[in-house]
């Protein structure tokens, strides 16, 4: 096994172009370095990204938007002063990512290129509308996080590409943002289904919304049917059964130990509520 | 009927909590646990495991793996010892297979190599050419007629004719006429339920170093709920004489019987007797959850009838227990603790031990009984509730007494059981109101409790401190037990006595702990220690004052003349007398060596608190109160900590903790993520009650504890869940998809 520890992005590119097996890149290390020692993924090539500078910046930008970098921990997003103000949800499914030892280095991207559709931060990025900067051998180019897993452990980026940084939009009024999980336990556990709900208002009517449910299917979802159950209402009762309609419908989850297919669906749609219930919340208090 | 050197009032130590002797070690990182010691020029060592549930094993090549560098030996099943018999076979098919892997994860061979890295690289380089054959791994299929017989001849004479060769063990007992209380019965309800195999789920893995020379002789540091017992099956594995292997125990990082049985320690001696060099052993958690013993699952048919004012006039229960691909699950234990609270003119029980193709069950607190439990009191809750009956009154009503002729057999001795349900009664948390969702269950729970084999040796050192030897590894807190008790014997500060765990050359041959004996068999045999050291030191103080022996008494840590005939000497202070043992007769020790036979049985009833999601099923246990007969607490703290312990692991196994076997015969989660155990924030406070009935087998009342806290929480929990959301889960664990799918068919009638 080769490490690396470039300094630009530019030479962890270089290198894991011309790598050859199987490459991973380094940053909190909580699944790549786990599923190293359990024998399920041994990297030829690791390319330790954390020296590159940049990367461990949270940055506000002056149209409101974010910029997080790669190797910015869960714990980092948690403390920042001003981060969980405009998307607590984003912040708290990070949050969620294993014990406070795994948050001191746990990333955003390493959840999501992990590809684990039961990803907990990545449902929130999803339904906040967020984007990440990959850079490879070919240039730059931006994707919405709901392009970047492909299937289960698997992702959209070529040889030789990385995500060289993350993209909050700006939060903008009246908008909030919640993420929710599904675990039998109460902690340290994975989830068996996840449901972000991202929503702004006018007065009391939602005018826009992003719906994004986890472990239901061999990727994280978009619903933008879910999306659309609550557009234009004032999530009323039936509103939020169509919600939950709209979510039951999109999951095409499996069966395992983890959980049943009936279960995952009944529960998508229940956590779909429960979860706008807080984003509604959330944007009302952010308009007073 | 009680010890006539009975004490049960005025202690002046024993009933305090000082801080354990193991404590400032084992929060500092002092404390030397099983993987924490090391030898020079060491190797490491990994076991290579089936990755199938059942297949013969056709060839091992081990070529490729011996040519890796650093790889310094293999083992296989040739070299340990041939010609072994009975449970000695068991254990060593068990440790290394023969000619057929019997479960996943059963181990074939093993490497030692001069790094951890080596040896896991070397194992995957030992090739294995497996015949796959048909597997079973659930109880009632393994009963089936058409099931894949696991080892045929297992079976012992108690089996009857025309059961499946995999039906190895077989129990009935019982008394009066079962048929003709169900006739009497107002209502009889018969129900079957069942539950999954759960791990005892310590946080340390099995872990042990050994060293083994061409001359037969060795030594061995293992985590271990019994050294002695390691030592006489290493012995018997391996071809040694027992003396020549010398064990010792290092701490414990849990146990709660499943580090009473032996799983790598023979490997690391065969390896080390093969390469000449120290071998260090270490399980992965993988290979702890796929190759040492979880509890076994069960399938169970409970029938029982009530008159209208509550009394059961019958009971019936069938016990199936899947152990694993040996025999030994605790069928017998299930059928006898089942109902052994209550007081039955009318019971009959069968207990059928089963073989599959998963790990050998190993004990697990209180073996059997919890599961037991589960069935009865859920059915003795139905039956409360279909008569609108309190379910404290009914048991109170048919409560186990003095003088009752046990459902298994014998009659009881004094016995705490009434106590339990009265303070239950009485406890604030059973009249508090409960908020819309929350259900409230109770349930009994009964463990026998044990004696065993004890040596226990206490040398005084010249300045009056003493050093006390016991061979009963320290699960859970005794040995702050035994220094309140020889403190209290001796008369001397509970700090001026230091308690080893003493190796297997140290002592005479001293039982696990298990069977909650260690406060009970070694307590009691400290105490006889202590007291053969006073008398010495009596001796002593007679010989000096020039009068008889029983002339002297031992009055708070002095010696002083018995009475005003025996003359008049001042007091004569331990250290005085120690100071100058040496040239008064020699050092002075006590000893003790015996079998007890007094140990208590031990009752206890538990109330919980639950709420259900309806939404989701999840079920959240919002309080907890254990009210549990411990006949004298020694140390109240560390009895509670086994009251709170046992809920903890019972709230784990009612709720999610399960073995899940997929089709192909593999456990599909050996790992702490998929495995759910409580973490702690899943838990309530648990609030504990510590009744004190005493117990007339031990000098003090001490009944053993650390098991009977498990029996009750699976019945308890279910009981709080069916109260709650009004549905009656019969299977475990009552995870929330099962909670849901009971919901759902509720609502759809």
């Amino acid at each position: 096994m080769q490490y690396h520890t470039p300094t630009s992005f530019e030479d962890a590119i270089e290198i894991a172009a011309q790598a050859d097996g199987i490459t991973r890149f380094l940053a909190g290390g909580t699944d790549v370095l786990v599923q190293l020692r359990a024998d399920i993924v041994t990297p030829d090539t690791l390319i330790d990204i954390k020296g590159i500078s940049g990367t461990k910046t949270i940055t506000h930008n002056d149209d409101g938007s974010w910029r997080i970098g790669v190797a910015v921990s869960g714990a980092e997003m948690t403390e920042h002063p001003t981060l969980a103000r405009d998307w607590p949800g984003v912040v708290e499914a990070t949050d969620l990512i294993g014990s406070t030892q795994v948050q001191g280095r746990c990333t955003m991207v390493g959840n999501l290129c992990n590809g684990s559709p039961a990803a907990d931060a990545v449902p929130a990025m999803v339904a906040a509308g967020m984007t990440v900067t990959v850079s490879g051998p070919d240039g730059t180019r931006e994707l919405a996080v709901e392009d970047v897993p492909t299937g289960p452990g698997k992702t959209c980026l070529a040889k030789g590409e990385l995500i060289s940084a993350v993209n909050i939009p700006a939060r903008g009024a009246n908008g909030g943002d919640a993420y929710l999980r599904f675990i039998p336990r109460t902690e340290m556990d994975i989830a068996v289904v996840g449901a972000a709900v991202n929503l702004r208002l006018e007065g009391d009517t939602i005018t826009e919304a992003r719906v994004s449910l986890g472990a239901v299917a061999p990727t994280v979802l978009l619903v933008p049917q879910a999306a659309d159950a609550i557009i234009g209402t004032t999530l009323d009762d039936a509103a939020l059964t169509a919600l939950a309609q709209a979510a039951n419908a999109a999951c095409a989850p499996i069966d395992d130990k983890r959980g049943t297919i009936k279960f995952r669906t009944h529960v998508a749609g229940v956590l779909a509520q429960r979860a706008a219930r807080i984003a509604y919340e959330r944007a009302q208090k952010a308009g007073k | 009927m009680a010890l006539d050197n009975m004490k049960t009032t005025g202690f002046t130590q024993v009933g305090t909590t000082p801080n354990r002797p193991d404590g400032l070690d084992k929060v500092t990182g002092r404390a030397r646990f099983g993987a924490d010691v090391t030898a020079p020029g060491m190797l490491h060592a990994v076991i290579v495991r089936s990755p199938h549930a059942h297949a013969r094993i056709k060839r091992i090549d081990t070529s490729k793996a011996e040519a890796l560098a650093g790889v310094k030996g293999i083992v296989t099943r040739a070299d340990f010892a041939t010609g072994l018999t009975g449970e000695n076979w068991n254990i060593l098919e068990n440790v290394m297979a023969s000619d057929t892997a019997l479960y996943d994860g059963h181990a074939v061979a093993a490497v030692a190599a001069t790094s951890a890295l080596t040896a896991r690289d070397a194992a995957k380089l030992v090739e294995v050419e497996y015949e796959i054959l048909p597997h079973v791994t659930d109880v009632d299929k393994a009963m089936a007629p058409d099931a894949p017989v696991i080892r045929a001849g297992a079976a012992d004479g108690s089996v009857p004719e025309g059961q499946h060769p995999n039906v190895v063990r077989y129990h009935e007992s019982g008394h009066g006429d079962v048929q003709a209380g169900f006739d009497e019965a107002d209502l009889v309800i018969e129900d079957h339920f069942t539950t999954e195999a759960t791990h005892q789920g310590y946080i340390e893995p099995h872990a042990c170093l050994g060293i083994l020379g061409g001359d037969g002789k060795g030594e061995l540091w293992c985590c271990t709920q019994g050294h002695w017992n390691v030592q006489k099956i290493c012995a018997a594995l391996l071809g040694l004489e027992t003396a020549n292997l010398r064990v010792t125990a290092s701490e414990i990082g849990g146990g709660f019987g499943g580090k009473t049985a032996v799983f790598i320690e023979p490997v690391a001696l065969a390896l080390a007797r093969k390469t000449n060099k120290p071998v260090k052993l270490v399980m992965p958690r993988a290979d702890v959850f796929k190759a040492t013993g979880p509890t076994a699952s069960t399938s169970m048919d409970i029938k029982i009838g009530m008159k209208k004012d509550g009394t059961i006039t019958a009971a019936q229960g069938v016990f199936r227990l899947q152990g694993g691909a040996f025999p030994g699950a605790p069928a017998d234990m299930t059928a006898m603790c089942a109902f052994a609270p209550y007081a039955l003119s009318n019971v009959h029980q069968v207990g059928y031990d089963v073989m599959s193709n998963r790990p050998k069950q190993a004990a697990y607190r209180a073996p059997g009984s919890p599961m037991a439990a589960f069935a009865v009191e859920s059915v003795i809750d139905e039956l409360c509730g279909q008569l609108g009956l309190d379910p404290i009154e009914v048991r109170l009503k048919n409560a186990s007494k003095e003088g009752t002729k046990a459902s298994y057999g014998p009659t009881f001795q004094r016995i705490g059981l009434v106590e339990t349900l009265e303070a239950a009664k009485a406890h604030p948390h059973y009249s508090a109101p409960l908020k819309p969702g929350q259900g409230r269950g109770i349930s009994c729970g009964f463990w026998f409790n044990h004696g065993g084999e004890t040596a226990v040796s206490l040398a005084l050192s010249e300045d009056g401190t003493a050093q006390l030897a016991v061979g009963t590894p320290d699960i859970g807190g005794s040995r702050a037990s035994m220094a309140l008790m020889a403190a209290e014997e001796l008369g001397i500060p509970y700090e001026n006595i230091r308690v080893t765990i003493a190796d297997t050359a140290t002592l005479g041959y001293n039982e696990v702990s298990h069977g909650s004996r260690v406060t009970y068999a070694s307590g009691l045999a400290t105490i006889e220690a202590a007291r053969d050291a006073v008398k010495k030191l009596c001796g002593r103080a007679a010989a000096k004052w020039g009068i008889p022996e029983d002339a002297v008494k031992w009055e708070n840590g002095c010696a002083v003349p018995s009475g005003p005939n025996a003359g008049d000497f001042d007091p004569l202070p331990m250290a005085e007398i120690t100071a100058n043992m040496g040239a008064t007769g020699g050092p002075i020790v006590g000893h003790f060596e015996a079998t007890p036979e007094g140990a208590g049985v031990s009752f206890a009833t538990h109330i919980v608190d639950a709420e259900v999601d309806p939404e989701t099923g999840k079920t959240s246990v919002v309080r907890y109160t254990v009210v549990q007969d411990a006949g004298k607490a020694i140390h109240p703290t560390y009895v509670e900590g086994q009251f709170q312990g046992g809920a903890a692991q019972g709230i784990g196994w009612a709720l999610n903790e399960e073995y899940i076997y997929g089709d192909d015969g593999r456990l599909q989660n050996a790992l702490f993520l998929d495995y759910r155990i409580p973490v702690a924030s899943d838990l309530p406070m648990i609030d504990t009650v510590i009744i004190e009935v005493p117990n007339p087998g031990h000098p003090y009342g001490v009944r053993g504890v650390g098991e009977t806290s498990i029996c009750p929480p699976l019945a308890a929990i279910a009981n709080a869940v069916s109260a709650a959301a009004a549905v009656r889960l019969r299977q475990l664990p009552m995870s929330p998809p099962r909670i849901l799918e009971a919901l759902e068919q509720k609502r759809d009638g």
